[in-house]
């Protein structure tokens, strides 16, 4: 196909192929998530203001600045509000940068758009992977340097991921992004990722490495304190794997520990680690807050918002980073603090003190109102002696005088909060009923993410909202709630689902309060506490240590042989009751037995063990009669026994077996045991020699082992004295 | 008080056999004709560590140890012989001595260490960082007869042999993980507390624990008391050490343990000042440090593990395995000659005076010839040490090998990559490659042996 073709050319004109492919980037617009509901009910997440630009601004200007040539959108949720922002944007009528758009309804993953991408057949070389909430204004040049020159000398290096050096919190575990801690393992030469892990298992307190990860590299290096920017340089390769392996959804969960984790294929990730420039992704509302304050804080320089590149109005940066756009009606007696944003053509009345926050365009705030640490988007209304503290407020909120919003409220789209209303922290509230199914599942959230927001995108989303079934429906009972935020307000408060109550304050913009803090400390000293207590229960040397799986080790055997005697039996039972023969018994224990990995001598003592029990169910009320009903089995299944039990390991693993059963399972059997012994031998399924070896490796054991030997003492004397007279009775037969 | 330095020099070690017997424990086996123990003694005079404490395994083995140090060191050393019993392990060995224990720091060096690693420089990194221990590691060695010199990439198929798997912080200052033993081989589990409390951890599968420690006294000691079934430093002690740093289950009591309260107190009193300490400082922090500040400090006590890497120059084997024995053998006299003491001759080799050689027999470089050994004529050394008084007879082909002392080598033998013991007997044309023969063995004529170990039975 067109790769190959390619391949081939690049090796004989190497430099004017480089100058022939534009350089590509496929933008996902969507994150396929719903850490941003019920914001994202209304609007697409890239369109959403990130100090009063949308989101998807930022990466395409930074694609723009960084050479890339041509962007493909992939736009999924409120497509078309995306598609329509984009094609009133300065962004189509760009000279040397091509926007194109792919949309799709019914996508519901990253690697749903991947393939969808890949059958379009739009991209022709290596390309830039990053989702529309990225930002950045680190260059390319040397990371795509890096990565073509591997792929030339490794054809399967095909991915570079950037990261960048962000120590997470020890205490609480997250990074400043909100992100999980993340671990990786890096060849410190090859820079080749070789472990990833971000959805961090709290309980587990250690991280495995295979062993054989050392036996190429004489070294590792693990890292705790990196940050994955999720921008990626991929090659046209990571396109058709996501095709070839449909199950592949999630970026990192899926794809990057699916390579990592496949020695087959042998594809491998390479990082690439950026140090002076800014890379960071809004994966939640706390790093929404944490690379706002990046933005202000000028950090992604050029992009902060004195700076004019796309969508932002002209802006002045005054001293203590405060940026004020011309326009504004401010009161004499209004402070506005350090490092504070104020769009065009808002009203701040007096008194009112404003820090830390971000205030967007044609906003009313009245007298007597304090903002810390908020973001307020445009067209909200404050009105007199409200408090706000670390929220967001969205487009067109009516926050009625006297009320106060508590650290960590999100108010969606043109929700009112009514007169001396206190909005509770954490608090999400909307103008759309919470949707029933609330699944903290991974996997049902990208279901529930289908029939939730992607049918609102293709419904809510047409031109007009109310047109929209689902959202006339929701607005239908706007009138009804208003109780629940106080006299005059509209909308809902969504209930925290139980699940993530707790862990609220870590993706909320407040910051995290101390007793949350303590109660994190208070968490990771019992961790300690448990692992050192693990560690003090050491064996004498020599042995394994002993770990947190240690346990596991030893039970995961015993857990196999018993799921595989439940197979067995069930096998049996089923052969039982629906008389099947007993060649296709024999031919699906053997494929039982192999695919537990077993020995034949496992075989023998799992249909014994069956054969008991089917016995012993068998109603009886006297020991004779189970005696009996034992022997009519035995000899029944003879022939089944009989194939399993050739050897003499297998005759003596049957013996043993059967001391068991009548030791733990069936005490029942244990004043039988000779007899049924004896039945065994006389049906020719044990042989002399495998009693006699039974009896000698017992003559060591402990006098308790011994019950069964001393009861079969009589007969096994018999076996040692008349051998001869034994043969002689065969041959008569014969 | 200065270090005290504890010497481990074990005693007949049963992977030795049957190089080492009941007259010749594993301190004693020569190396370049002298007693490998030397090597250890004569390297920690050097340092000015002369206040020695030798525990020997077994009761016949320390008075053969003991006779030999009182002759060969009378007055240069001031060494105790201690005998324990055996198989009480490394650390049951020190929990024997215990008693004699007295400075601040101990140090532990195996017997069986061939190195020119300063130990000075390992004491030295443990006061440093007030560590509770500190280890040695050194690079892996390249085990095998390949030509000396090799380890060095010539030759790329061959692996170094994998003896730990240990972590370290990115200054390689401070010992995070470390597997021994059976553990190598499973996978590695990396504590993520302490990998939160670095932010990045090394790991290397290139480093060998040279055994050889320092340790604080008080917490060796109160870690053998508490945890009696403990039985080897390298194997439980040095692992426990390392998992507990972050909640050090020890009391560092004694004056350490005033500087750890002080510590403390600061932290709590006034975190802020310490933290502004701490930007202001120039020097970062250890992140035991700043682990102790993120949680406050109150409860969190925290120890540290140390390592000393020794440098890739520097030399470092432990005679603990026969082909260990070979090697140490051939770099003494070979690269690391420094060790051996011997001075060369300009054909780079050592033949005592007292040596007699026959006709057309030529001894090579990196050959060792003890004093009053007899060759005969057109024989051929290469690569080999040849003990003391041996008789060897004509047409003898020696390469790789060692022979220790009183050998009797028949006409027409050959002997490659072989260890010889005392009072070995081959008869004629004895054919000999890669074998062990045991000390007072007769070796009959004719014999072809490969890769083979003769010993007399024991009785």
């Amino acid at each position: 196909m067109g790769a190959q073709k390619k391949g081939a050319t690049r090796v004989s004109e190497d430099p004017d192929e480089l100058a022939r492919v534009p350089l590509q980037a496929i933008l996902l617009a969507d994150s396929f998530t719903t850490k941003f509901r019920p914001i994202t009910l209304d609007r697409p997440k890239v369109l959403l203001p990130l100090v009063n630009v949308p989101m998807i601004n930022y990466t395409l200007a930074w694609l723009e600045s960084a050479g890339v040539e041509e962007v493909i959108v992939f736009c999924c949720a409120h497509s078309k509000q995306v598609i329509n922002y984009l094609e009133n944007s300065e962004w189509f009528s760009h000279p040397n940068f091509s926007v194109t758009t792919i949309e799709s309804h019914n996508s519901i993953s990253a690697g749903d758009a991947l393939r969808l991408i890949y059958e379009r057949n739009v991209i022709q070389g290596d390309f830039v992977l990053i989702s529309g909430d990225t930002v950045s204004n680190m260059s390319l040049t040397q990371v795509l340097k890096e990565h073509k020159e591997r792929k030339k000398k490794d054809s399967n290096a095909i991915m570079t991921m950037i990261i960048k050096r962000s120590k997470s919190s020890p205490i609480i575990q997250q990074s400043r992004l909100g992100t999980d801690e993340l671990f990786m393992a890096i060849d410190p030469n090859t820079k080749q990722l070789l472990y990833y892990e971000d959805k961090a298992d709290y309980s587990k307190g250690a991280i495995c490495l295979d062993k054989l990860l050392l036996i190429d590299n004489p070294s590792i290096s693990l890292h705790n304190d990196k940050q994955d920017c999720y921008i990626d340089i991929c090659s046209l390769e990571v396109l058709s794997l996501f095709t070839d392996n449909f199950d592949y959804q999630h970026l990192r969960r899926h794809f990057v520990k699916g390579l990592l984790v496949d020695d087959i294929m042998g594809y491998k990730v390479f990082t690439h680690e950026i140090h002076s420039n800014y890379a960071a992704r809004i994966d939640n509302f706390r790093s929404y807050d944490s690379i706002s304050k990046d933005i202000i804080q000028r950090w992604t320089y050029p992009f902060v918002p004195d700076v004019k590149f796309f969508g932002n109005s002209a802006t002045k940066l005054e001293r203590q980073g405060m940026y004020r756009a011309s326009d504004i009606v401010q009161s004499r007696s209004a402070e506005i603090g350090s490092f504070t944003v104020i769009g065009n053509g808002t009203r701040i009345g007096n008194n009112t003190k404003i820090s830390n926050s971000v205030v967007g365009g044609g906003c009313t705030i009245g007298s007597n109102v304090s903002i810390e640490g908020s973001y307020i988007w445009d067209n909200v209304n404050i009105e007199d002696g409200c408090k706000l503290m670390h929220s967001i407020v969205c487009d067109g909120v009516v926050i009625k005088s006297g009320a106060v919003l508590e650290p960590g409220v999100v108010l969606s789209f043109k929700v009112i909060i009514g007169q001396q209303f206190v909005v509770p922290s954490y608090s999400k509230v909307s103008l759309f009923q919470q949707p029933t199914k609330q699944d903290s599942d991974e996997e049902l959230e990208y279901a529930d993410n289908s029939s939730g927001i992607v049918e609102n995108s293709s419904m809510a989303d047409t031109v007009d909202k109310s047109n929209g079934q689902l959202t006339s429906e929701l607005l239908d009972e706007e009138c009804g709630p208003t109780y629940e935020l106080g006299p005059g307000g509209v909308g809902y408060i969504w209930s925290i689902c139980e699940g993530s109550h707790e862990e609220e304050w870590r993706h909320s913009i407040a910051p995290i309060p101390a007793d949350k803090l303590a109660e994190a400390m208070q968490n990771t000293d019992d961790d300690l506490e448990l692992l050192t207590q693990d560690g003090s229960v050491l064996p004498p040397s020599g042995e394994l240590k002993p770990d947190s799986n240690y346990s596991d080790d030893n039970e995961d055997p015993r857990d196999d042989s018993i799921y595989f005697e439940k197979e067995v039996e069930a096998t049996f039972l089923r052969a039982v009751h629906e008389n099947i023969k007993e060649d296709h018994v024999i031919l699906e224990v053997n494929s039982l037995r192999l695919s537990y990995n077993k020995l034949f001598t496992d075989c023998a003592g799992a249909i014994f063990y069956s054969l008991m029990k089917l016995a012993l169910e068998i109603p009886h009320s006297s020991p004779s009669e189970l005696c009996n009903s034992t022997m009519d089995v035995i000899t029944k299944w003879k022939k089944l026994l009989k194939s399993y039990l050739t050897d003499i390991d297998e005759q003596i693993e049957v013996i043993q077996k059967f001391e068991e059963i009548c030791l733990e399972s069936a005490k029942e059997f244990s004043p039988l045991f000779s007899k049924i012994l004896f039945h065994l031998y006389d049906k020719d399924l044990i042989q002399e020699d495998a009693i006699l070896k039974w009896d000698d490796e017992k003559k060591n054991a402990d006098e308790a082992d011994k019950v069964f030997v001393k009861q079969s003492e009589k007969f096994i004397q018999w076996l040692r004295e008349a051998p001869e007279e034994d043969d002689g009775e065969e041959d008569e037969e014969e | 008080m200065d270090f005290q330095v504890v010497v481990l020099a074990g005693g007949t070690a049963k992977n030795l056999i049957p190089l080492v017997s009941k007259e010749v424990p594993k301190a004693l086996l020569p190396v370049a004709n002298r007693p490998v123990l030397s090597y250890v003694l004569e390297h920690l005079e050097q340092s000015n560590l002369k206040d020695l404490i030798v525990v020997v395994e077994g009761q016949e083995a320390a008075v053969l140890v003991g006779n030999w140090i009182s002759g060969a060191y009378v007055d240069r050393l001031h060494v105790e012989v201690a005998a324990v019993p055996e198989d009480v392990g490394t650390a049951g060995s020190l929990r024997a001595i215990a008693h004699h224990l007295t400075a601040k720091d101990i140090m532990v060096v195996s017997g069986d260490l061939v190195s020119d690693v300063p130990p000075g420089a390992v004491a030295a990194a443990h006061r440093r960082h007030d560590a509770v221990v500190t280890a040695m590691l050194s690079s892996a060695p390249v085990s095998g007869p390949s030509e000396s010199g090799s380890s060095t990439g010539k030759d790329k198929t061959k692996k170094p042999g994998r003896y730990n798997i240990i972590g370290l912080d990115p200054t390689r200052q401070f010992l995070l993980y470390i597997a021994t033993g059976a553990e190598v081989e499973k996978d590695i589990r990396i504590q993520k507390s302490i990998l939160r409390a670095v932010g990045q951890m090394e790991i290397r599968a290139d480093l060998m624990d040279a055994h050889l420690y320092a340790f604080k006294r008080s917490v060796l000691q109160e870690v053998l008391d508490q945890k009696d079934t403990f039985h080897s430093l390298k194997l439980d002690v040095l692992p426990y050490l390392v998992r507990s740093q972050l909640k050090s289950e020890v009391l560092l009591n004694g004056a350490p343990q005033a500087e750890e309260n002080g510590n403390q107190k600061v932290n709590s009193q006034s975190n802020q000042v310490t933290l502004s300490g701490i930007l202001a400082n120039a020097s970062t922090p250890s992140f035991h440090q700043l682990s102790v500040l993120g949680t406050n400090g109150s409860t969190q006590r925290t120890h540290k593990c140390c390592v000393y890497i020794a440098d890739n120059s520097k030399y470092c084997m432990r005679l603990n395995s026969i082909q260990a024995f070979s090697d140490i053998n051939r770099d003494v006299i070979g690269e690391a000659s420094h060790l051996s003491g011997y001075s060369f001759s300009p054909q780079n080799n050592i033949i005592h005076p007292s040596a007699e050689l026959g006709l057309k027999t030529t001894v090579g470089p990196h050959c060792m010839l003890g004093e009053g050994s007899q060759m005969g004529d057109k024989c051929s050394v290469k690569r080999s040490v040849i003990g003391r008084h041996c008789r060897i007879g004509s047409n003898v082909k020696v390469a790789n090998s060692v022979i220790m002392n009183h050998v009797t080598i028949g006409d027409g033998c050959s002997i490659q990559g072989s260890v010889i013991c005392s009072n070995v007997q081959l008869q004629e044309r004895v054919n000999l490659k890669d074998c062990q023969v045991g000390a007072g063995f007769v070796v009959t004529a004719g014999s072809d042996c490969k890769g083979e170990a003769l010993a007399k039975k024991e009785k």
